[in-house]
């Protein structure tokens, strides 16, 4: 096929073939992928910037009100335009398709990426248009702060950031709706079955009735792990969104008087006391949803991958249960630098409960890698290779912030470009993205009815570039932070040249992988089956792999 | 064994996570070069469920026991309402401007030292840093509280001070100035020249 043919056509990609659910997943996908290389343009200016006076960009971008503007915009467009997007999209999917029943609404979930995108275009375009950077992590009270920030400016970003909540907010909606509907295979389950099997308790249960030599307390429990730990995930992701909406609200109350020329006393909130509720809820995300969704999507790929059960399936689905209580009280280590934080919390929720999650993500490792063990051999797959630099970019990222996570190392790594590199950049850019990469891989025939993949050397390109440039940014930058280097700072003199420089030659590479990515995508399926994609489907089916039941009369 | 300072404890830091890091990803490229292969892998070493466990469960709670035993400010931190300064040192911020007390802040090495910093409007953050750029200690600086700070310093030399929290674009002068960088602002002295330069 003549590469204008492939372009406009894709490989046998028909858009028509595809019904509601799969085309509404689909549509996040792209959303997401578009603002992953916004998202990576964005971190590689930074990294040049970083460079100092022999960075090629024009002068604009080593502005600090400029520079701080894209470091704001950075992590909202990475975590809710492209991760939630991706994440979201995935789980409308695999919902219906592992309860083997329609989603809840389509409309909704159509709602979802349409108010994510609107909402993240919103709060970039308050920071490239205002330049409002109060950074992602908005400590009180400098989102309010009119003196350095126009007040309009923070208005949009906090309507964008709003309105993403609110997608998320009709995507929580969605997914229990559709967890708790009672039809198909749950027709004569009761709702606190399912809640019962949705926290986990059952998986508990069977532990204690083999320890005390009983029968199993259920041997089918009601939801599959993977459903088990979206759902368990999501309970964390809306209390997340509600955490997030009313520090919003907050903010939003302060400007807008401040704009109708009533400035309020900003001292009225204390903002140590902001700083432990915003990192609560802020928390939940990074050491709350993220872990447990990863860790459901890595025991779906590994039973995927090897088509056989997960290795200790009963303790996977207690460990879920244990994660959601330690993401609920481990904030403290972000506010172990902050000397008024009582020394008990610091001491238990930031040092204690943190180790925990050493066990718990350690644990989802070992149940990943032995299920995958006991079936070899196993063809070395592009989804198997993307799960597996998944498990090596959790493997490095974790034990990086428990190591930040103590007293005493927190002194004099807090701020530093070790923890947002070492840490949560290889968590996020190789952990969770190679993870979702894979599942990208897995379900790819499923939401596209069976289109080949253009080309398998772009993909072993895209994984290796991306795996190599992931992880040696981390690495290098990361390492920038143990001699001093401060991840909110303005470096525009060459500091750190050395480490800065391999920074950004690693960092490029992640760039050119995504291209690559986007190329390999877009030569599958044409630019006439993307348009596609956005089409209203002809099948108006919410749900894959099953005879929908006939509408009651 | 006890780290005298953050450049110590921040080389036995590197190796370790280095050497850490390398096995990490050894062990998953063994791993998955062995998944494909036919012929059984030997097991280089076998680590039954409840040991791993106990690895993990050591390895989590170890980590802050040997820091504790290792890292002196950590005790100091812990204690620091019940010890009391050699010196204190009062310092307020706002507005992007530090307000330094007026004599220089010279400090006695190895006797405890209190930095105690309050904010008027933002929140920043309170960090000293060697000549060469590396950290010697921070913390934040909460608005609307008194944030104290006690550190001991183990060798001589004169340190720089910057906030090392973001406190909006204001802190830079249009060609990236860190406005709040104060050159030479804490002095040690007093050390056993035997020890060194930090």
């Amino acid at each position: 096929m003549s590469f204008t043919k492939n372009l406009i056509h894709g490989t046998n990609f028909d858009h028509t073939s595809l019904n509601a659910l799969q085309k509404v997943a689909l549509r996040g996908v792209v959303m997401s992928f578009l603002f992953f290389g916004l998202l990576a343009i964005e971190g590689m200016i930074m990294r040049l910037v970083k460079l100092g006076p022999t960075n090629p960009l024009p002068d604009m971008f080593s502005h600090a009100s400029h520079f701080f503007a894209i470091m704001t915009a950075h992590p909202i467009v990475g975590i809710f335009g492209s991760t939630y997007q991706l994440v979201f999209s995935a789980f409308i999917f695999l919902v219906p398709f592992l309860a083997k029943k329609p989603l809840y609404s389509v409309k909704l979930a159509n709602a979802t990426w349409l108010l994510i995108t609107i909402g993240t275009a919103l709060a970039w375009t308050a920071a490239f248009a205002w330049h409002y950077a109060p950074l992602y992590t908005l400590y009180w009270p400098l989102p309010a702060d009119t003196k350095q920030f126009y007040a309009i400016g923070g208005i949009v970003f906090i309507v964008g950031a709003a309105l993403i909540m609110v997608g998320t907010l009709c995507f929580i909606y969605n997914i229990y709706a559709t967890i708790f509907a009672r039809v198909g295979v749950h027709k004569n389950k009761t709702t606190k079955e399912l809640l019962i099997s949705g926290f986990g308790i059952d998986g508990m249960l069977n532990l204690w009735h083999k320890l005390t030599g009983k029968p199993p307390y259920s041997k089918e429990p009601a939801l599959s792990l993977p459903v088990v730990a979206i759902f368990r995930g999501t309970v964390d992701t809306f209390l997340d969104a509600l955490v997030i909406l009313s520090a919003g609200v907050l903010v939003l109350v302060y400007l807008i008087f401040t704009a109708a020329g009533h400035q309020l006393d900003v001292t009225t909130i204390d903002a140590l006391l902001y700083k432990n509720y915003f990192w609560w809820g802020l928390d939940l995300v990074a050491d709350g949803l993220v872990l447990i969704y990863v860790a459901g999507s890595w025991y779906l790929l590994a039973t995927i991958i090897t088509g056989q059960k997960l290795f200790m399936e009963n303790v996977a689905r207690a460990a879920l249960m244990l994660e959601l209580l330690v993401s609920w009280m481990v904030w403290s280590h972000h506010l172990l630098a902050d000397q008024p934080q009582p020394e008990m919390m610091k001491l238990i929720s930031g040092e204690m409960v943190t180790a925990f999650e050493l066990l718990t993500q350690g644990l989802a490792l070992f149940i990943t890698l032995v299920t995958l063990w006991k079936a070899r051999p196993l063809k070395m797959t592009m989804e198997l290779k993307y799960l597996l630099g998944g498990l090596v970019g959790f493997g490095l990222a974790v034990p990086a912030a428990i190591i930040q996570a103590d007293m005493g190392m927190n002194r004099i790594l807090h701020n530093t470009t070790w923890i947002s590199f070492a840490h949560f950049h290889m968590a996020l850019i190789v952990g969770l993205y190679m993870t979702l990469y894979s599942a990208v891989y897995v379900l790819w025939p499923l939401v596209t009815n069976n289109t080949e993949m253009y080309s398998k050397k772009l993909s072993n390109a895209h994984f290796w570039l991306y795996f190599i440039g992931g992880v040696g940014m981390g690495a290098f930058v990361g390492m920038a932070g143990l001699q001093g280097a401060l991840r909110r700072h303005l470096y525009v003199h060459g500091e750190f040249h050395t480490l800065f420089t391999l920074g950004a030659i690693f960092g490029s590479m992640i760039v050119i992988a995504w291209a690559i990515f986007l190329y390999n995508i877009v030569m599958s399926v044409g630019i006439k089956g993307l348009i596609g994609i956005f089409l209203p489907a002809q099948n108006k089916s919410a749900s894959f792999g099953i005879e929908e039941e006939p509408a009651a009369a | 064994m006890t780290f005298q300072n953050s450049v110590e404890l921040l080389k036995f830091h590197n190796v370790a996570y280095t050497i850490y890091a390398f096995m990490i990803v050894s062990i998953i490229a063994w791993f998955g070069y062995n998944l494909t292969r036919k012929e059984k892998a030997k097991s280089i070493i076998r680590i039954p469920f409840y040991g791993y466990i106990a690895f993990l469960v050591v390895g989590g709670v170890g980590h802050h026991i040997f820091t504790y035993n290792t890292i002196p400010w950590v005790q100091e931190d812990m204690m620091k309402d019940e010890i009391t300064p050699d010196k204190v040192f009062h310092i307020t911020i706002a507005n992007h401007k530090w307000q330094l007390p007026k004599t220089p802040m010279v400090v006695n090495c190895k006797k405890p030292t209190e930095f105690i910093v309050e904010s008027g409007d933002l929140m920043y953050g309170f960090g000293l840093f060697r000549q060469n750029g590396t950290m010697v200690t921070q913390m934040q600086v909460d608005p609307g509280h008194k944030n104290k700070l006690m550190w001991t310093f183990n060798f001589p030399g004169t340190f720089n001070l910057t906030s090392t929290e973001y406190s909006g674009p204001a802190q830079y002068s249009e060609d990236g100035k860190d406005l709040l960088f104060v050159k030479n602002a804490v002095k040690v002295v007093g050390c056993d020249k035997k020890g060194g330069n930090e």
